[in-house]
């Protein structure tokens, strides 16, 4: 079960190993995490400005610098989101130069986890699995289920009994299996790894993560071209497992090294819940190991208490100039109503973490108005709409009249101004 | 008293394919120790250069990390289930 190419194999980032391409996660010798490794060389003339304008509007126009398995036929249009200039927004936080990466509108199924595990599927199907499953916080389990679906695969999906009812569904629909379990997402991620050594399913953030993980790199790949290739000052990523946030750094490097954009010093900021922050602890302490925590927020899609790839997103951070920042609740509630009635962006919890974040760092000065700002938006708010319960009265029905429709609309103003009078506004 | 511990299939190389074993120890140092006498092939693998336990090497009891229960310091209960396992990166934000 495992294939050879040229263009790219498994690597030990602690000892310096290669082992091919094969299904494993962790170095057996040191026990670290393996990363793919490129023969940049060999893409050099080959990956080009041109040769990516000329492919498809989808991350399938970087497979030159994806480990996608020669021959394989890419089915799903994935990724190529809008990068879009948040001028609204920006006046509210005071920015001058604020963009939004709006993954929240990712094909198929809303999430920028689409493009992690159309890369990890490519390579379940040259393994041979006939079986793919995953450890989820939701966004996961939906991509898994849907491009399952569609490459006839069979899914088995694990989530913590806890998942909102949307995501549950969001995943059911396609037929997969899922299974709910009793705890949060480091039990469900210590059974996966269990379960993949001793049945032989492919899981696509365990035993073919190392190729899952690379498909983050889209996301950098398509900030630059977007941004006129070039590299912004800044970019600002919520953080989970602490994956994503180098895998745009490991994107941005590779365009340099090829020379597809100019050298730059890019600085990363991380965002995470108050309620799960144990790698925006680490960044603000300065360790480098992380202390696992109990989560407790609603951002459930970043509520992983003990991150493998923690102590390495901390130290990139902190290297890169960065930082990372954590926000509460009731803050996360607020970024998302912020960037859709600024932006028309609905975001989920994830995303109103993420926004509230980039604020907060805008208002402590750590970023300056006119620097070249990518704020990345990972999910949509139609997933976790249980976050906004409470917060909007549909209001009561109105008769179909043009009179009573003039007399609700002044009953509403009426309010507003009594609201405004009794805090003392005119 | 006695703790029983359970190994991933990536360490059993390195216990003639054993993948649970039974110990006496007290405490993690005591198990470490146990584990250096009884399999120091195993041993090697899973401590650093200095000794130490590798960062990348996660430690259950019954269900639950160790540092939440006070790393080093937790007293092993008779019948304690404890686990060694590799940290795996989860998610990918």
């Amino acid at each position: 079960m495992d294939y050879s190419c040229s263009r790219y194999e498994l690597k030990c980032n602690e000892c310096g190993k290669r082992f091919g391409n094969q299904p494993l996660s962790a170095c057996p010798d040191c026990l670290a995490p393996l990363e793919i490794a490129y023969d940049l060389e060999a893409a050099r003339g080959v990956f080009t400005r041109e040769s990516v304008t000329a492919g498809p509007a989808n991350i399938w126009r970087y497979a030159a610098l994806l480990p996608i398995p020669d021959g394989f036929q890419p089915d799903l249009p994935v990724g190529f989101t809008p990068l879009v200039r948040a001028k609204n927004l920006g006046r509210r936080i005071g920015a001058t130069n604020l963009y939004i990466k709006n993954d929240a509108v990712c094909f198929p199924t809303l999430s920028f986890k689409d493009r992690v595990v159309s890369v990890a599927l490519a390579n379940a199907q040259k393994f041979g699995f006939e079986i793919v499953g995953c450890s989820s916080t939701g966004n996961l389990a939906n991509s898994v289920a849907a491009q399952c679906a569609r490459l006839g695969l069979k899914s088995c999906i694990l989530v913590p009994s806890d998942l909102e009812p949307a995501k549950i569904l969001n995943t059911l629909v396609y037929g997969a299996r899922l299974v709910r379990i009793e705890g949060n997402y480091d039990h469900v991620n210590r059974l996966c790894s269990q379960i993949a050594e001793e049945y032989n399913w492919g899981f696509v953030n365990v035993n073919l993560r190392p190729y899952y993980a690379e498909g983050s790199k889209t996301v950098g790949y398509e900030i630059a071209e977007q941004l006129g290739w070039r590299l912004p000052d800044n970019v600002v990523v919520p953080m989970a497992g602490g994956s994503l946030i180098r895998k745009i750094r490991k994107a941005f490097s590779e365009l340099v090294y090829l020379g597809l954009v100019e050298d730059k010093l890019v600085r990363f900021f991380g965002a995470q819940a108050t309620g799960c922050s144990p790698i925006s602890v680490a960044v603000k302490t300065g360790a480098d190991f992380i202390e696992p925590q109990r989560p407790n927020t609603i951002a459930r899609s970043l509520a992983i208490g003990n991150p493998a790839d923690g102590p390495a997103a901390a130290k990139m951070v902190r290297a890169s100039g960065g930082w990372a920042e954590d926000v509460s609740d009731v803050e996360i509630v607020s970024g998302i109503q912020e960037l859709a009635e600024t932006e028309g962006i609905f975001t989920e919890t994830a995303g109103g973490v993420t926004t509230a974040v980039t604020a907060r760092l805008y208002a402590d000065g750590r970023i300056s108005p006119d620097e070249i700002t990518v704020t990345c938006i990972t999910g949509n708010g139609l997933k976790t709409t249980d976050a906004l319960t409470g917060y909007y009265q549909q209001g009561r029905a109105v008769r179909p009249r043009l009179a009573d429709f003039d007399a609700y609309l002044r009953e509403l103003d009426g309010i507003a101004e009594h609201e405004l009078t009794a805090a003392g506004g005119n | 008293m006695s703790i029983k511990v359970m190994l991933p299939t990536a360490f059993t190389r390195h216990t003639d394919g054993r993948k649970q074993f039974d110990s006496v120890a007290e405490n993690l140092p005591g198990l470490l120790a146990d584990i250096d006498h009884t399999f120091p092939a195993l041993s090697t693998q899973i401590k650093d250069e200095d000794g130490k336990l590798r960062r990348f090497i996660n430690i259950y009891v019954n269900e639950e990390d160790i540092r939440f229960l006070g790393g080093e310091s937790y007293s092993f209960q008779d019948g304690d289930e404890v686990m060694l396992i590799p940290s795996i990166a989860g998610g990918s934000l």
